[in-house]
C-alpha cells in the first residue's frame, strides 16, 4: 500500500474516533460549561488544522514522489505566503485564547455569596468544616491539631466555635449554591477532584489555596485526589453529594459544631479517665499477686 | 558577499604563509573572484591523537566517538525506560498478571521512566550523542573545540548514570516522586525511595548537569569559533542550528535543576527549609517550618519547560535537514526557520508556570501564561508549514528516512494541538494531571522526537558505519512503531476527559461512562509491540555491520560537509590535509540548470555558472 494512503487512514480513523467515542466527558455538574465550550472550540480549530495539515502532506507524499526524471521545485522561499499563513495562524490563536482568558475570569473572581468550605487533606484522607450561623471559619494552624481539635482552629478565635465539622470523607452541597473550596494540606501536596465538577486545585501545606464553583445538578459524585501524595494517592478518595436545599438544610441541620465537638470530647476524657482508674487499680492489684 | 572582507587585516594574511598544517584552500590570486572566500582568522587546532586502546576507544577525545559513546549509554539507559513503561502498562492493563507489583514499585517505575526518558535518554542523545557526532563535521571543523573537557563530559554522564542506576539498589529502592520530584512528598516517609533514593537522584542529576556544561560548553564554542571558511551563520544547516539553541536554553534552564536539587538536598539532610513549610506527620509536627513547595515547582519548570526545547529543537533541525534531503527540495523559509528555532527558544523561557496553572500559586499569573504559551505556537506553527511546504513541488524519495519524518509531522501536530488545549489555562483546568496530559506529552515529546531519532539513525548510519541499513526491516520497524505509538497515545487522550488522573497505581474506571478496561488493555497490549518492535532495529544494525550493503561516499547525494569528508566513515581529524572551503547553504537540491539535483556546500560557484542559484 502507498505510506499516503496509510497516513490518510491514520487520520480518518482519528476523525472518527473522534466522532463515535463512547469514552468522553462525564456529564457536567456545576457551572463550568465555558470550559467545556473551550474544548469543543479547541477541537474544532486544532482539528480543522490537524486534518489539513496532515491531508496535505499526504497529498504531496501522493503526488510528487520521486520520478527520476522529474526536479523538484527551487524556491528559497515565498514571503507572501509566509506572512499570510503567520497571520492566520495568529488569528486562530487569538481566537482560542480569548474564550480561554473571559472564562478564567470568572474562575478568578468568586461571587460574594460563595459558601466557604474547609477542605482538609493529609496522606491520605479528606475532612470539611463549614462555617456555623456566624457565616465564617475560623482561623487555623497546623500545630493546634490534635484528638481535641481536629481540624487545629484557634480557640481564641470566635469565629471558630460554631464550625460545622465533618470528619468523613462525604460532604454535602446544596444545589445552585456557589462554592469557594479552601484547600489546605497538613503534610504534602493534594488534589481535591471532580471530574464532573471541571474545576479542580492543589492543596499545598503551608498555604491556603482555593477555587469556586456552583454545583447544578443533584447527584453523588467521586472525589479523585489528582496531585501525586505518595503511595496512597491513587486510593485517596472522598465523595460529595448535591442535594436540594430542603434535604441539604436538613443534612447540615444534624452535623456537629466545633462547640459540640469539644463538649463530647471532654466526656469522654473524662470517661476515660475513669477507665484508666479502674484499669489501674485491677493493675495494681496483679502485681501485687504475682509479688 | 565575501568580497567585502577582503583581507583586511595583517594577521589574515600573514596566516597563510606561517601556519603550514595543512593548506587552508585558495589563496585569493589563484581562484576565480566569484570563488573567493574569506581567509582563516585562526590558527588550526592542534588534535590530541590517542595510541593505546584505551585513549582511542575509552578515554577517547575525538567527538566522534564521544558521540558513539554518548548514543550508546542513553540508549541503554532508553532501554531501561523502554522495559519500565512495559511494566507500568502491564499493571494498568492487566492488574492480576501483575499481581508481584506494588503500589511502590509502580511509582518507583514512573519515577524513573521519565526522568530517564526525559534526562538521560532524549537529552543526552540529541546534544550528546547527534551533537558531538555532527557539530563539528557539519560546521567543517577538526573537533570540538576543547576535546579533552568533551571526555570528561561524557564520563560525567557514565558516573550520573551509575548513579542513577545505583539507586535501585539502595535500601527504600530508587525514588518513587515523579519525575518532578515535587516536595515535601519527595523527601517524606509515605513517598517509595524518601531517603537514600531521592538523594542518589538527587547527586546524579547534579553530576549530569556539571557533564553536561562541559559539553555543551563545547558544543556552543565549536558552532561560535570553529566553523570552517565560509561557513556563516546563515550558512550551517538547520541541525546545527537546532542543536545550538538547545544548548545555550540548557546552559540557562539547568541551573535551576541544580540549585533546585540542591536546596531539597540539603532540606532532606541537613534539615533546612527551603522548600518545607510545617508539616504534621503520623500525630507530629516535623522539625520543618516557613519553606515553600511551590518555590521548587518554579525553579523545577523554569529548567522543566525549557527542557521540552531542549529535546524538541535538536529535532526540529534534524527533521529539516533530513526533509530537505529527501525530498529533493531546498527546506522552505531557511531564515524562517533559523529566528523560528531562535524565537522560540527565547520565548520558551516564559512559559514555565503553565504547568502550573493548578499548582496553587497566585491564580492571576494564568492571564499572562496561557498568553505567553498560545504566543510560541505561533513560531511553532510556521516550522510545520514550512515543512509541508518543503514535501510541495518536491520530488519526495520514500524512503525510511522519509517515513520516520513523515510520522514524525503527523504525531507532532497532534501532540502541538493538544498542546493548545493545555496551554489555555481555562481548558487546562479540567484536563491538568490526567492522562489527557500523559497522551499530550508523550505524543509530543516522546514520540514526535523518538521519530526524528529514527529517522537520524536511517539517515547517518551509512556515514557513521559505512554501510545502509535494510530498508525492509526498516519499514517494518516504522509502521510497526508508528502505528502502534500512534494507538497507544490517541485514545489515552480521551482518558483524560473522563478524568482518569495521572500516576494512578489503578487505573480509575470512571462508574459514570462506559468502562475503559477495554481499552486500557488495547493500550498495554500496543505498547508490548510498540517496544518489542524495536529488536527489529537492533537486529537490522547487527545484520547490517555483518553484511550491510556499503554506502560509500555522499549516499543520499546531500549538500552538507559531514558527506564530504575524505573518507567514510570520517577519520580523526576529520578532513584529511585540508579543511574543506564552504560556497553556499547546504539546501542547493534541484537548482535549475545544474546537472545534478544538488550542489554541495563546497561547489566554487565557478563550477556551477549555469545554473540560477540564489546566493545565500
Ligand atoms: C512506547 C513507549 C512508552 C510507553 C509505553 C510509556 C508509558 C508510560 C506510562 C505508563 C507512564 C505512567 C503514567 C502514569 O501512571 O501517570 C509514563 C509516564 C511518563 N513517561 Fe512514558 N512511555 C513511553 C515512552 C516515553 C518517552 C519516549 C518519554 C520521553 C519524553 C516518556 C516520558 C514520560 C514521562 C516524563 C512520564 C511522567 C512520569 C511521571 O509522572 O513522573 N515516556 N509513560
Ligand atoms: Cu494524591
Ligand atoms: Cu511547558
Amino acid at each position: 500500500m502507498h505510506p499516503g494512503i496509510i497516513f490518510f487512514l491514520v487520520v480518518l480513523g482519528s476523525l472518527l474516533f473522534h466522532i463515535f467515542t463512547p469514552w468522553y466527558w462525564t456529564d457536567i455538574a456545576s457551572n463550568w460549561v465555558g470550559m467545556d465550550d473551550t474544548i469543543t472550540l479547541t477541537f474544532w480549530v486544532g482539528g480543522g488544522v490537524f486534518i489539513a495539515v496532515c491531508l496535505f502532506m499526504v497529498y504531496c507524499v501522493v503526488k510528487f514522489s520521486y520520478k527520476k526524471d522529474r526536479r523538484a521545485e527551487y524556491k528559497p522561499d515565498d514571503k507572501k505566503l509566509e506572512k499570510i499563513l503567520t497571520v492566520a495562524t495568529t488569528l486562530g490563536v487569538a481566537a482560542l485564547l480569548a474564550p480561554g482568558l473571559i472564562i478564567w475570569n470568572q474562575f478568578v473572581t468568586v461571587p460574594k455569596n460563595a459558601l466557604e468550605i474547609d477542605v482538609m487533606a493529609w496522606q491520605w484522607g479528606w475532612q470539611y468544616r463549614l462555617p456555623g450561623e456566624d457565616g465564617k471559619l475560623g482561623t487555623t494552624q497546623i500545630v493546634n491539631i490534635n484528638d481535641n481539635n481536629p481540624f487545629g482552629i484557634n480557640l481564641d478565635d470566635p469565629y471558630g466555635k460554631d464550625d460545622v465539622l465533618i470528619q468523613s470523607d462525604l460532604i454535602n452541597l446544596e444545589t445552585n449554591q456557589p462554592v469557594k473550596i479552601l484547600l489546605r494540606s497538613v503534610d504534602v501536596l493534594h488534589n481535591w477532584y471532580v471530574p464532573q465538577f471541571r474545576a479542580k486545585m492543589d492543596a499545598v501545606p503551608g498555604i491556603v489555596t482555593y477555587y469556586w464553583f456552583e454545583p447544578n445538578k443533584i447527584g453523588e459524585y467521586e472525589v479523585l485526589c489528582a496531585e501525586y501524595c505518595g503511595v496512597g494517592h491513587y486510593a485517596m478518595r472522598g465523595g460529595v453529594e448535591v442535594q436540594s436545599t430542603e434535604d441539604y438544610n436538613q443534612w447540615i441541620s444534624e452535623q456537629e459544631t466545633f462547640n459540640d465537638y469539644i463538649a463530647k470530647q471532654e466526656n469522654i476524657e473524662l470517661e476515660n479517665k475513669k477507665i484508666a482508674k479502674n484499669n489501674n487499680f485491677l493493675l495494681n492489684k496483679e502485681t501485687y499477686k504475682e509479688e | 558577499m565575501s568580497d567585502e572582507y577582503e583581507n583586511k587585516t595583517g594577521y589574515q594574511a600573514q596566516s597563510s604563509e606561517t601556519i603550514s598544517s595543512g593548506g587552508r584552500g585558495g589563496g585569493s590570486g589563484t581562484v576565480p573572484d566569484a570563488d573567493h572566500v574569506r581567509p582563516a582568522e585562526i590558527p588550526e587546532q592542534d588534535l590530541y591523537h590517542g595510541h593505546s586502546f584505551i585513549t582511542k576507544w575509552v578515554f577517547c577525545q575525538d567527538a566522534k566517538v564521544i558521540g558513539v559513546q554518548y548514543f550508546l549509554l542513553a540508549t541503554f539507559t532508553g532501554i531501561i525506560g523502554l522495559i519500565l513503561s512495559w511494566l507500568m502498562r502491564l499493571q494498568l492493563g492487566f492488574p492480576e498478571a501483575a499481581g508481584f507489583m506494588t503500589a511502590e514499585h509502580y511509582y518507583q517505575f514512573v519515577t524513573m521512566h521519565g526522568m530517564i526518558m526525559v534526562v538521560y535518554f532524549l537529552t543526552a542523545l540529541f546534544l550528546g550523542g547527534f551533537g558531538n557526532y555532527l557539530i563539528p563535521l557539519m560546521v567543517g571543523s577538526r573537533d570540538m573545540v576543547f576535546p579533552y573537557l568533551n571526555m570528561v563530559s561524557f564520563w560525567s554522564f557514565f558516573v550520573a548514570v551509575v548513579v542513577l542506576l545505583a539507586s535501585f539498589f539502595v535500601p527504600g529502592g530508587p525514588t518513587g516522586a515523579g519525575w518532578t520530584l515535587y516536595p515535601p512528598q519527595a523527601i517524606l516517609e509515605g513517598t517509595p525511595g524518601s531517603g537514600m533514593g531521592i538523594l542518589l537522584m538527587c547527586i546524579s542529576l547534579i553530576l549530569f548537569v556539571a557533564g553536561f556544561t562541559m559539553g555543551g560548553l563545547n558544543y556552543m564554542i565549536t558552532v561560535l569559533q570553529a566553523r570552517t571558511r565560509g561557513m556563516t551563520l546563515m550558512r550551517m544547516p538547520l541541525t546545527v542550528w537546532g542543536i545550538f539553541t538547545a544548548t545555550i536554553l540548557a546552559m540557562l534552564a539547568f541551573p535551576a535543576l541544580l540549585v533546585g536539587g540542591l536546596m531539597m538536598t540539603l532540606d532532606n539532610v541537613l534539615g533546612t527549609s527551603f522548600f518545607m513549610p510545617t508539616i504534621l506527620k503520623a500525630g507530629e509536627v516535623l522539625e520543618y517550618g516557613g519553606g515553600s513547595p511551590i518555590l521548587f515547582q518554579h525553579l523545577f519548570w523554569f529548567f522543566g519547560h525549557p527542557e521540552v526545547y531542549i529535546v524538541a529543537l535538536p529535532a526540529f533541525g534534524i527533521v529539516s535537514d533530513l526533509i530537505s534531503v529527501h525530498a529533493r527540495k531546498n527546506i522552505f523559509g531557511y531564515r524562517m526557520m533559523v529566528w523560528a528555532i531562535v524565537g522560540i527558544g527565547g520565548l520558551s523561557f516564559f512559559v514555565w508556570a503553565h504547568h502550573m496553572y493548578v499548582s496553587g500559586m497566585n491564580p492571576w499569573f494564568g492571564f499572562f501564561f496561557a498568553t505567553t504559551t498560545l504566543i510560541i505556537a505561533i513560531p511553532t506553527a510556521m516550522k510545520v508549514y514550512n515543512w509541508i511546504l518543503t514535501l510541495w513541488r518536491g520530488n519526495i524519495r520514500l524512503n525510511v528516512v522519509m517515513l520516520w519524518c513523515l510520522g514524525f509531522i503527523v504525531t507532532f501536530v497532534n501532540g502541538g494541538i493538544t498542546g493548545l488545549f493545555l496551554g489555555n489555562v481555562t481548558v487546562d483546568v479540567p484536563l491538568s494531571d490526567t492522562y489527557f496530559v500523559i497522551a499530550h506529552f508523550h505524543m509530543v515529546m516522546g514520540i514526535a522526537p523518538l521519530m526524528v531519532i529514527m529517522g537520524a539513525v536511517y539517515h547517518w548510519f551509512p556515514l557513521v558505519a559505512g554501510r545502509f541499513l535494510d530498508e525492509k526491516l526498516g519499514k517494518w520497524h516504522f509502521w510497526l512503531t508508528f502505528l502502534g505509538a500512534y494507538s497507544i497515545y490517541f485514545p489515552m487522550h480521551y482518558l483524560g476527559f473522563i478524568g482518569v488522573p495521572r500516576r494512578y497505581f489503578e487505573m480509575y474506571d470512571s462508574p459514570y461512562v462506559t468502562s475503559a478496561v477495554g481499552m486500557n488493555e488495547f493500550i498495554s497490549v500496543a505498547a508490548f509491540i510498540v517496544g518489542a518492535a524495536q529488536l527489529i532495529l537492533i537486529y537490522n544494525i547487527i545484520r547490517t555491520l555483518k553484511i550491510g550493503k556499503p554506502a560509500g561516499h555522499n549516499p543520499w547525494q546531500a549538500n552538507s560537509l559531514e558527506w564530504l569528508t575524505p573518507s567514510v566513515p570520517p577519520e580523526h581529524g576529520n578532513w584529511g590535509e585540508k579543511l574543506p572551503v564552504v560556497h553556499r547553504w547546504p539546501y542547493d537540491f534541484s537548482v535549475p540548470g545544474a546537472k545534478e539535483d544538488f550542489i554541495t556546500q563546497t561547489t566554487p560557484p565557478s563550477e556551477v555558472t549555469e545554473t540560477e542559484v540564489e546566493k545565500t
